[in-house]
């Protein structure tokens, strides 16, 4: 009888465990882009962009040249780095901390230039990495160690939704949320991923996918619990959907 | 290339250098008095075949600098005092990660938002490292346009040969004035440079990483060791212009325009019998120690006149520590300082030292 294989790890992706806490879905994050990657056929001609946040071994699993960005700047240096070799297929991968908080400056501008890029936005709602403080995604009553009796709209703003303002910048080809909490949301999510590298690849423009994630650790649930609260709190407040599509302009 | 003589600011002589050094990526934000240099990029520089794009910020622009530089490619930012503050972020980043790139800081007055003026503030911030971090940055100090235009070339060179970011400090004197330049043949592209280590895509090799962090036990100790050596390799480059030193029994200390205007005091000083000198120190870092201390060795007096409250005439200090001792004398911010100012104080400190 023969074997028929139908799933196994991505070239792309290291034969190494994670740092990541359990139930961390960072690790299926970027598992979709090495997946993707894969498919094309693009890993030697890609160059990442990795942040700073919890995923800043990125480097570490997905085995593609690299760049390290200070704290929110990964846009900046992406567009370095894809000006001086427009060949490339060049992405960025960032947290809500660092692409909306301290970098907002830099994601606001390559996206307005267009620069043919793929960005790559976990959404946590918190600071992973330093401990679980408040980010600008944090939900309005959501406790973290900024906002122990909960983040307040008077004192903090509204929770910042990345993927609509992306999509109302005209350099911007696509833009989607998506969840990684179901397996049905995991295909949307690869699906999502793919359109998000497609369209600077087909020079249209940016491409940008934001990704609800779980932080288990920081929001002190379990990694079941954590996957429940994505469908319960995250969903309502940061829609699901392709807000912008190029390709398919006026249908989404 | 015709060696033809031109007319330009030496903004536009640090445009032109960086450009026949063979410049493939320009990324910068406009600030008085430096503006000359991003509008002379976004005309030549995609006519030479690099990127020119004026970033959001000078963050930005030396974040951008940061990606192009990891790609092996000669990038370059330039701006003035505030925005160099800013980029002291990127330019620890570029340090750490051992990228070279050039970062030229046309200087005015400080702190804060000071003035538009002419000034040379900012020396402690260029030469201790500025930014975060056990670190420190080749600087150089061009004094005219031609300077500033071979200067600029030569950075780019150390910058690769070092792996290292390279600052050009000038001031808004030399951005803004106007000198005959002889441009020199451009320098053709090096395809091997950087080779060994610039992202390219991970074809047929293992794939890179260029990074500044370093976690596992001990990686930091042994990186920052390893900087330390390139910075004591550095030293040896030291640089200075020496002027009728060998006879002097003052020897005036001072860099870039006031160097330069400081070199006219000297010359009318001598026409009236003083037996004084200049040294200008070139390089900022390495800073030409070995120079000023065989000239305290030999006897001689200093005076550091700076166009700032007294920051080079520490390094002066600690090179001829245990010899000598360093006059100071500072030009204040806002003014544009002239032969005659100086002429007075150099021979106020020549006469102090013979009483
Ligand atoms: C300039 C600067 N400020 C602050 C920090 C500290 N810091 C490290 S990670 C981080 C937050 C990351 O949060 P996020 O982007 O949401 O990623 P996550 O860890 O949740 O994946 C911060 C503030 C830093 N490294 N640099
Ligand atoms: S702290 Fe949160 S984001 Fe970071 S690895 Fe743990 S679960 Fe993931």
């Amino acid at each position: 009888m023969s074997e028929n294989i139908v799933f196994q790890r991505p070239s792309v992706m290291a034969d190494v465990a994670t740092h990541y806490c359990p139930g961390c879905q960072h690790g299926v994050v970027q598992r979709l882009v090495a997946e993707y990657i894969d498919s094309r056929q693009l890993a030697e001609k890609t160059v990442m962009v990795t942040s700073i946040g919890c995923s800043v071994l990125l480097y570490n699993y997905l085995l593609m040249d690299a760049v390290e960005a200070p704290h929110g700047r990964a846009p900046a240096v992406a567009t370095g780095v894809k000006r001086v070799a427009p060949d490339k297929v060049v992405f960025a991968y960032q947290g809500d901390g660092d692409l909306a908080s301290i970098g907002m400056a830099e994601i606001m501008h390559a996206a307005n230039r267009g620069e043919r890029i793929t960005i790559i936005f976990v959404n946590n709602t918190c600071y992973g990495m330093t401990g679980g403080q408040m980010a600008p995604t944090t939900l309005i009553g959501q406790k973290t160690t900024t906002c122990p009796s909960g983040r307040c709209a008077s004192s903090a703003g509204l929770p910042l939704r990345m993927a609509e303002i992306m999509a109302g910048l005209p350099g911007v080809a696509y833009a989607s949320r998506v969840a990684v909490n179901t397996t049905k949301h995991i295909a949307q999510a690869k699906k999502a991923v793919r359109m998000a590298f497609d369209a600077p690849l087909n020079d249209q423009g940016m491409g940008f996918v934001e990704i609800l994630a779980t932080c288990p650790t920081n929001w002190k649930m379990t990694p079941l619990a954590a996957n429940q609260r994505i469908a319960d709190e995250m969903i309502p407040y940061f829609p699901l959907g392709t807000f912008k599509d190029a390709k398919n302009a006026g249908a989404c | 290339m015709k060696s033809e003589r031109i007319f330009v600011k030496g903004n536009e002589a640090v445009a032109m250098g960086a450009i026949d050094a063979g410049l493939k990526a320009y990324f910068g934000y406009p600030i008085t008095p430096q503006n000359e240099i991003p509008e002379y990029m976004c005309e030549h520089l995609p006519e030479a075949g690099g990127a020119f794009v004026q970033a959001e910020s000078e963050v930005a622009s030396i974040n951008m600098v940061l990606g192009a530089a990891a790609m092996g490619v000669r990038a370059m930012t330039t701006s003035s005092s505030p925005g160099i503050s800013l980029m002291q972020e990127g330019i620890s980043y570029l340090a750490g990660s051992e990228l070279p790139c050039v970062i030229v800081n046309m200087m005015r007055g400080g702190p804060g938002l000071g003035d538009i003026n002419t000034a040379q503030a900012d020396y402690y911030q260029s030469t201790r490292g500025g930014g975060h971090g056990d670190y420190r940055t080749p600087c150089l100090a061009p004094a005219s346009c031609q300077e500033a235009y071979e200067l600029t070339r030569e950075a780019f060179d150390w910058a690769f040969e070092h792996r290292t970011p390279v600052l050009i400090v000038g001031d808004a004197i030399l951005g803004q004035m106007k000198e005959p330049l002889t441009r020199r043949a451009p320098r053709p592209a090096d395809p091997a440079e950087g080779q060994d280590w610039r992202l390219s895509g991970a074809q047929g090799r293992p794939a890179r990483i260029i990074r500044s962090l370093r976690l596992a036990e001990g990686t930091l100790a042994r990186h920052n060791l390893g900087l330390q050596a390139k910075y004591d390799a550095l030293q040896g480059l030291a640089r200075a212009d020496c002027f009728l030193t060998e006879d002097a029994d003052l020897v005036v200390v001072a860099f870039g325009s006031i160097g330069r205007i400081a070199k006219s005091a000297v010359r009318k000083l001598r026409a009236r019998g003083l037996k004084v000198g200049l040294v200008r120190p070139v390089t900022l870092y390495p800073f030409p120690s070995a120079v000023l201390r065989d000239l305290a060795q030999a006897g001689k007096r200093f005076l550091t006149i700076e166009h700032n409250m007294g920051q080079m005439v520490d390094d002066v200090r600690l090179a001829v520590r245990g010899i000598a001792d360093s006059d100071f004398f500072g030009a204040l911010p806002g003014n544009l300082p002239t032969p005659d100012e100086f002429e007075e104080a150099i021979a106020k400190a020549c006469a102090g030292g013979r009483s």
